[in-house]
Formats: structure tokens, C-alpha cells, sequence
């Protein structure tokens, strides 16, 4: 396909000098400061205040963006008016200015027109200020060159019915871009070397998958799980939609995998205390819980030959106190000392001790030979470096008793999906019989209510579809007609949202087995006192009629949400979470996994709800994301660094203290007493910039000089 | 642009790259609209703002300035914004002393996922100056 053509290359014209001139006094300031001494020569290339405004050449290069920026604003008016900025040298336009042809255009337009630097008014830097830099690379400047005027993002997206006030608005951000770009210097990112190794958090599905795919690219992996033994919620799953094989069968054998490989090292009862360092330098502290029983590799190291733990269960069998299972949602009693299934890994048993009362009869149980059990064991806390991280926390179920008209908690005999499935499983508390908990009848008629908390605007529940509910519901109607014969599901629902490969397929199959179908949300449920039995109230929107409909058990549908400790853990690693409180992305679409921390990975649920498949499926993502910088050996870092100017510093140390990363600190030079900069623990940020008495700080890219020119370019400059 | 007689006001905003500038983004990623009066500088973090860009944007003739970043305990770099707030309570203190309004200037917090709030801000920063008028330090200059 042709590309439509339209060029209008501008020289820098007589008039053009005139204007300069009548902005001259703050430029000549500005140059004051930016040509202020540059410090000893710690970055010869990029010393502070190298780059004097006079020279500069600078290209404009304004996108349509097809119609999202050209629809609202009149891109011929900021064009013509660019002509008019001081520094700039070449203006143009095109219709995607990231694509091939825009790109070969800023370059052509750089080695023609000599441009010594680039402003692209464009969408966000934050998408593509990495794509024009490399363009300004390979046009044979610095990519440091560049600077972004953001007209869509900020202006033509939010302005869209204001095309004046949009055009004025673009007109200002390409003016006070290129005021920046005129005192760009060049700057020379910093390689560092990655650690060989990689940490992941979480060891459901998604954590578990990851650090497989992690260790069979030869990468050390730390795998850091909170609970008993890895496996998360998948673990607590009977079957699996669509395809309905047994959630153990294809878990377990992972389970082992990781559990057996030489390249994981798996810390469960385990929890991540504190974060250090940056992408390839990661200090991660982790915390030991005191487990209160040892492994044999942990009895070995002190001493005891064949001891430590082998699972045999025998503390389990004398232990006197007794408490609620969790993993299996509190109906089965476990005790003091305990695993959560059979099928645990590691199989090491693990003390409760908030339960534990200390009473010895295990450690005589475990016998002399053995000795894994030490009821003094203390925390433990270790240190780690690694290269990068994969967040994959997964979440937990909304409290559901808190929608108080469906009785959860109140009323025996309204479960949820989580003790469905323990209820239904072979290996669960009643050996795969579902039943009452009224009564322990077996039920005939089971009213499943979906969207129970999920999109829910009431402020009780959750605004966002849980993802999963929909099907795992169909699966578990099918479950019942398989199991009892005669049973009946009622579905109330209020869309079936089954989107992904073969669900809607086995959405047919559930219909075709008998499933009675219900849409409208369930107002109430109420209990018949008597039989326990129940009525759901709701309203039948296909037929529009009032429906009151008695069943023996209820099923909710739960929403799912963050896991309690989730702002605890994107603290520690720095990471956003968006509005309903899941981890977030770097971007939606392009950088699913990734997050604003270079180096911090997500996968699963903890990102947003999604079902098994799309949980592998991110967790492949991720450890595909994480091994690059391992294999590439080393990283680059932003060279946003502080600099000290020495001659202005002052030596006062107030800059010292400001520094979150303790990247500053006071050395004698030529008998004074002056700042230095450590540049590898810099993070950049600019907070000892934005402080010094003396504006002896020089933060590369975010320079004082640069900013007030900005600050005047859009002030002062528009004044003719 | 010279003969634009009707008066409209000029507010400076400089964000923080990780929370505002991406909630910014965000809000244009859900065409919110909000009225077009706020030029944006984007730093890496508040921690960056050093009380004398509020003064000198003010002596340039800014009617209103914005600093916007990541909320408390969601500073990229820990606790840039801290130390942001205290040089804008300075700040404040020092517009009071020579007659300006502190209204104009301001410091909010709005995270990256915060589109809608962000919209909301910069309306709201745009109703008060309108209130406020021109600044006293443009009339004066004049
Ligand atoms: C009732 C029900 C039925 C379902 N049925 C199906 C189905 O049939 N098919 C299907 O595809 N999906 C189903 N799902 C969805 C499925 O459970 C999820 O897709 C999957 O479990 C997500 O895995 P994950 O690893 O992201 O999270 P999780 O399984 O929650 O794993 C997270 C792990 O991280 C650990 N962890 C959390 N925080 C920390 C921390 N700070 N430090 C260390 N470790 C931590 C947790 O202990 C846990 O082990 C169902 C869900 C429910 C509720
Ligand atoms: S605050 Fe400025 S003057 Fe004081 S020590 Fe730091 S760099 Fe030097
Ligand atoms: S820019 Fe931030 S991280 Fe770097 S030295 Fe200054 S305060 Fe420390
Ligand atoms: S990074 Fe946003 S305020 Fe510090």
C-alpha cells in the first residue's frame, strides 16, 4: 500500500532569529544555568551544562495518529506554528508517526537538516517514547535526544469537542518540549550485570508453572510460597471446566516436578520481608516461619543422621488439639500439627503453633531417630540476590456473608462454589457425596446463584466480573446430574459469560443435560425454619414474572478478590495496583505481564481474575519476560542519575539525609567538603534535586535549566 | 493567539511519571473530558519539585500551579512525595506572606489507575482559578 505523501520541510527563516531575539533575556538565563561548571569528570561524555541552546537544531514531528489526534485539533495550525518556535529547524507531519515511514522520516529529516534534536508530538511517552528514541538512535544522535509532546493521551482524547482550546493546548506542548529539547545532552545508559537467578512469589498454578518454565531455561529459581505446601486454590478444585479432568491428576504431577527440581529452590511457610536493589540486583529478604518441624535436609545440617521429617503422620495421630481445616474450607477438623491433603509438597507436616499448647506428645511420637520436630524453633530470615521477580499471589474469596440477603453464614444449607468443590471431591470431607450440611441428606434440587458479589455496584460487592464463576457454576450443575440422578440444577444468572475456546460448546452440553436456566438476579433467600429447606426470590427478566422457587441447598457463586496482604507485597516491590486493588500491568495490552518496576513480573490471578488457562498462559509470559535480562547477562538503567556540580555544592549534607536509597554522601575534594553521587544505588528520582539550597544537584534529563525552560517556554514564550 | 481577548488561565502542572502522568493517560484512554487550561512538565517523581519552579512559574505570570503525584506510600521512590508536601506546605506559607492567594497553588494525588479522578482534579483546579482570576503578579507587572 502507498503511503499518503505530505511534506512541508521548513528552514529556519529570517523572522524566525527576530523572534528568538525578543525571548532572548530568560533564554540567556537559562543558558547561565545550564552552562553552569560541570563537576570532575565522573561521565566525560555527559558532563552537566555541556550542551549550550545556541547550536541546537530541532525537528518537530507531529502525528495524526489516523484521526484520534488529527480529528480534534487542527494539526496544520500547530504545524504552521512550530515554524515560529525558536530552535526549530525542520517541521513535518504524517498520519503514524510510529510506523516504518514516519520513523524513516525523522530520520532522513535529522541527517538532512542536521537536527541535533528530536520532539515528537505524538500519544504518550509512556508507550512510545522507547520507539522514537531508538529512531532518534538510529538517525545517528544520542536517543536521549528526544523529547515527547503528548497531544492524544492528555489533549485530543480528553478535549475531543474543543478544537480550539485542544489546538492551543498542542501548540504549548510542542513549545515547551522543544524548549527541553534544545537542552537535552547526551547521556550514556548504564550496563549492569544481571544475577543468574530469579524469584517467584506464590506457588499456586501460576507460580508454579513460572518457575518450572524459569528452571527449564537453566535459571535458578526461588520459589517463596506463605502457606503449608504449594498448589493454591487449583489444589482445592475438584474438576476443571470445559474439559472436566480432574484438577489433582494434571496438578500434582507438577507439584512433584517442582518439588524434585534441582533448579527450584521451594521455601514454602515462607514470606518476603524486605526488597532491595533494582532490575539484575534484587536483595530480597525472606522469611523462614518457624515451621516447628525440620526437613531431613535442615536435621542433617544439624547433626542428625536420617533424621527429620518423612511425612509418616504419626505427631499428627497424638496431637490433643483440634482445629478447622482451611484448606478445606473449615469442614474437616485438623490438628495442631498437620498438612493440609495428603498430597502436599514438600511433604513436611507443619505446626500451628497460635493452636499448639506445647504438650510434647509429638516430639515423643516422632521418636529419637527422626527428632524433625523443635517446639522452640524460631523465624528465620535469609538473603537473597536475584535478577528479577514474578508476582504470582493469586487471591482470595469475597467474604460473601457480607451481601446479607443471600443468608451465607445464617443459613446452614447456602454453601459456596470453594465448599462445593471440597464437597464434591473424592478426597474431600464427605468423599465426593454432596450433601446437606442441615441434615446430610443428599439434595434434589440445587439453586446455583452467579454474580454473587461480582459485578455488583451496590458498593458491598465487587464492580468487575469475576471471570470464572460462569463456568465453574456449569461444571458443577454437570457434576450433579452425573453424581445424582435425578437432581436438578436452577441457574440464576444474569448473562453466561462463556468466551473462551470450547466454553460455549460445553454451555450447550450443560443445557442439553437439563440444567434449568433462571435469568434474573436472586433478590433474597429466605429459610423455611422447619425443613431448612429454601427459597429464592428473584425475578425471572426473560418471562418477567416474580419467581419463588424451593430448594434444598443454595450454591453462591462467590467473587473472588485481592489477597488481604496484596498492598503489603506491591509495596515491598514497588507496584501499582489499579482501582479494584489487582496488581497492574504496564500496559493493558502491550506489557501484560510486566509492571512500572523494571525487573517485577506478574502472573495470574493476582494481575486479575482469569481462569487455569489464561493463568499458565500469563505465567509462560512472565517467565519468558523474566529469563531475558538473566540470558542477556546485563541490563540497562536509565541514566537519570543526580550529579553534584562540586563548585556550587556547599557541602551542607542536607541532600544526604533527603535520599531514600542512600546514594549521596560528603567526601573531601581539594580541601572542601563536597557531594558525591554513588551512582548505582541512584535511583533518580530528584529528590535531593528538588531540595539543594544551592542548586548544586544536576539531575540528568530532569535538570533545573531544563525544567525552567519548560516553565518559561510555556509562560513566557507564547508572548509575542 | 495574540489577539485573544478573552482572558483564560495559565496553570502549570508538573506530575510525577508513575501515578499522575499515567492516570492522566488513563483518563484519555477513557475519553473523559475535562476542560484543555493545564499545561503538563512530567518529572519522575514530586520529590523533584523544587519550591523555586512554583515561584518562578508565578513570577512568569501562571495563574495556578498544580503538583500531582502518587498517593502517600505509593511514591515510586518510597517518599518523594513527602517530602514534596512539605515544600508545598512551604511554599503556601510563603504565597500568604506576599498577598498571593495560596488556593493557586496546589498538590493533589491521583494514582495510575485513577483516570476519572484525575479529569475531576484538573476541573475542579480550572473552576477555583477561574474563580481566582488573573494573578495579582500579571496585573501587577502590567
Ligand atoms: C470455586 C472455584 C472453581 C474454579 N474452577 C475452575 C475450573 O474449573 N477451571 C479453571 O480454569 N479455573 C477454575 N477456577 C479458577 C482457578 O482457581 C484460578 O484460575 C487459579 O487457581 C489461579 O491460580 P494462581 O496461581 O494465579 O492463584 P492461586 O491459586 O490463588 O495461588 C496463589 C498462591 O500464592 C500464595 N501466596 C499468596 N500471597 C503470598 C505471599 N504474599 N507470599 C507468598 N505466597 C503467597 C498462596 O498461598 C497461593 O498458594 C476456579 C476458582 C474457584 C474459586
Ligand atoms: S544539599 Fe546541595 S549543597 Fe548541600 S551537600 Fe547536597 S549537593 Fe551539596
Ligand atoms: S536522585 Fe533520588 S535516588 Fe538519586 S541521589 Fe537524589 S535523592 Fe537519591
Ligand atoms: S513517583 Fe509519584 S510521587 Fe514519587
Amino acid at each position: 500500500m502507498m503511503v499518503e505523501k505530505k511534506k512541508t520541510t521548513t528552514k529556519k527563516t529570517e523572522t524566525k532569529k527576530q523572534e528568538a531575539k525578543k525571548v532572548a533575556p530568560v533564554k540567556q538565563e537559562v543558558k547561565k544555568q545550564a552552562a553552569a561548571p560541570a563537576p570532575a569528570a565522573q561521565n566525560a561524555v555527559a558532563a552537566p551544562g555541556a550542551t549550550t541552546q545556541k547550536d541546537a537544531r530541532i525537528g518537530v514531528f507531529i502525528c495524526h495518529c489516523g484521526t484520534n489526534i488529527a480529528g480534534s485539533m487542527d494539526i496544520q495550525a500547530v504545524q504552521d506554528y512550530a515554524k515560529t518556535i525558536p530552535h526549530v529547524a525542520y517541521v513535518d507531519n504524517y498520519k503514524y508517526m510510529c510506523s516504518m515511514p514516519g520513523q524513516t522520516l525523522i530520520q532522513k529529516a535529522v541527517k538532512e537538516n542536521n537536527l541535533t534534536g528530536v520532539v515528537v508530538a505524538a500519544c504518550t511517552p509512556r508507550l512510545h517514547e522507547p520507539t522514537f528514541r531508538t529512531a532518534t538512535k538510529d538517525a545517528g544522535l544520542n536517543p536521549f535526544r528526544f523529547e515527547m509532546a503528548n497531544i492524544r493521551d492528555q489533549n485530543s482524547w480528553v478535549h475531543m469537542h474543543d478544537r480550539e482550546g485542544s489546538t492551543e493546548k498542542a501548540k504549548d506542548a510542542v513549545r515547551i518540549a522543544v524548549a527541553k529539547a534544545a537542552l537535552l545532552q547526551d547521556l550514556f545508559p548504564k550496563s549492569v550485570p544481571v544475577e543468574p537467578a530469579a524469584m517467584v512469589v506464590g506457588a499456586g498454578v501460576a507460580g508454579m508453572q513460572a518457575s518450572l518454565d524459569l528452571a527449564a531455561a537453566g535459571i535458578k529459581t526461588y520459589l517463596i510460597e506463605s502457606d503449608m505446601s504449594i498448589g493454591g486454590r487449583m489444589s482445592q478444585l475438584d474438576k476443571t471446566f470445559p474439559t472436566l479432568d480432574c484438577s489433582q491428576c494434571i496438578l500434582t504431577p507438577k507439584m512433584v516436578d517442582v518439588g524434585r527440581s534441582e533448579k527450584i529452590e521451594l521455601m514454602t511457610w515462607s514470606e518476603v520481608e524486605n526488597v532491595e536493589g533494582y532490575i539484575g540486583n534484587f536483595e530480597v529478604t525472606i522469611k523462614k516461619k518457624a515451621r516447628g518441624v525440620m526437613t531431613p535436609k535442615e536435621a542433617a545440617a544439624k547433626g542428625i543422621v536420617g533424621g527429620g521429617c518423612n511425612g509418616c503422620g504419626d505427631c499428627d495421630a497424638v496431637c490433643p488439639v483440634i482445629k478447622p481445616n482451611v484448606f478445606e474450607v473449615g469442614m474437616k477438623p485438623r490438628k495442631a500439627i498437620y498438612i493440609n491433603h495428603p498430597q502436599v509438597v514438600p511433604l513436611i507436616y507443619t505446626i500451628d503453633f497460635n493452636a499448639c499448647v506445647k504438650c510434647g506428645l509429638c516430639v515423643t511420637a516422632c521418636g529419637p531417630e527422626k527428632r524433625a520436630i523443635d517446639l522452640n524453633m524460631q523465624d528465620e530470615f535469609i538473603k537473597v540476590k536475584v535478577g528479577t521477580v514474578i508476582l504470582a499471589t493469586g487471591y482470595d474469596i469475597f467474604p460473601i456473608e457480607n451481601k446479607q440477603e443471600w443468608g451465607y453464614k445464617r443459613y446452614e444449607n447456602v454453601i459456596t462454589s470453594l465448599e462445593f468443590e471440597r464437597l464434591i471431591c473424592a478426597s474431600g470431607p464427605t468423599g465426593g457425596h454432596l450433601v446437606r450440611p442441615s441434615d446430610g441428606q443428599t439434595p434434589m434440587r440445587v439453586a446455583f446463584v452467579l454474580c454473587a458479589g461480582s459485578r455488583d455496584n451496590t458498593g458491598i460487592g465487587k464492580p468487575y466480573c469475576s471471570r470464572f464463576c460462569c463456568m465453574y457454576s456449569l461444571k458443577h450443575a454437570h457434576q450433579i446430574v452425573e453424581k445424582i440422578p435425578g437432581c436438578v440444577p436452577y441457574i440464576f444468572y444474569m448473562d453466561i459469560r462463556s468466551f473462551g475456546k470450547m466454553y460455549e460448546e460445553f454451555y450447550y452440553r450443560i443445557q442439553n443435560e437439563g440444567a434449568k436456566f433462571i435469568r434474573g438476579r436472586v433478590a433474597n433467600i429466605l429459610e423455611d425454619p422447619k425443613t431448612k429447606n429454601l427459597h429464592v426470590y428473584a425475578d425471572d427478566t426473560l418471562l418477567d414474572r416474580p419467581v419463588d422457587m424451593e430448594v434444598d441447598l443454595v450454591v453462591l457463586a462467590a467473587a473472588i478478590e485481592p489477597k488481604a496482604d496484596t498492598n503489603r507485597t506491591r509495596k515491598l516491590f514497588g507496584v501499582s495496583c489499579s482501582q479494584d486493588g489487582w496488581l497492574l500491568e504496564a500496559h493493558p495490552k502491550l506489557n501484560p505481564c510486566g509492571t512500572t518496576t523494571a525487573g517485577v513480573f506478574l502472573a495470574g490471578v493476582c494481575q486479575g481474575p482469569k481462569d487455569i488457562p489464561d493463568t499458565v498462559a500469563q505465567a509462560e509470559g512472565a517467565a519468558s519476560a523474566a529469563s531475558i535480562p538473566i540470558h542477556m547477562g546485563e541490563v540497562e538503567l536509565e541514566p537519570y542519575f543526580a550529579q553534584c556540580i562540586e563548585e556550587k555544592c556547599a557541602g551542607c549534607g542536607m541532600c544526604v539525609n533527603l535520599c531514600p536509597y542512600s546514594a549521596l554522601s560528603l567526601v573531601e575534594k581539594n580541601g572542601r567538603t563536597v557531594m558525591q553521587v554513588t551512582e548505582a544505588k541512584c535511583k533518580g528520582c530528584g529528590t535531593c534535586g528538588g531540595f539543594c539550597p544551592g542548586g548544586a544537584i544536576w539531575m540528568q534529563h530532569f535538570a533545573t535549566p531544563q525544567i525552567v525552560a519548560q516553565i518559561d517556554a510555556f509562560l513566557l514564550g507564547g508572548e509575542e | 493567539m495574540a489577539d485573544n481577548k478573552v482572558w483564560k488561565p495559565k496553570i502549570l502542572g508538573m506530575v510525577c511519571n508513575w501515578c499522575s502522568y499515567a492516570g492522566a493517560d488513563l483518563a484519555g484512554g477513557g475519553r473523559i473530558q475535562y476542560p484543555p487550561d493545564v499545561r503538563i512538565i512530567r518529572v519522575m517523581c514530586t520529590g523533584r519539585f523544587d519550591s523555586l519552579f512554583v515561584l518562578k512559574a508565578f513570577a512568569d505570570g501562571a495563574d495556578g500551579v498544580l503538583i500531582s503525584g502518587c498517593h502517600f506510600g505509593d511514591c515510586h521512590y518510597l517518599e518523594g512525595n513527602f517530602k514534596a508536601a512539605k515544600r508545598m506546605f512551604m511554599v503556601k506559607r510563603l504565597m500568604k506572606s506576599i498577598g498571593l492567594d495560596d488556593r493557586r497553588f496546589r498538590m493533589t494525588f491521583v494514582s495510575a489507575s485513577e483516570g476519572a479522578k484525575w479529569a475531576a482534579v484538573i476541573t475542579d483546579v480550572v473552576r477555583t482559578i477561574n474563580e481566582l482570576g488573573p494573578s495579582p503578579i500579571t496585573e501587577f507587572r502590567k
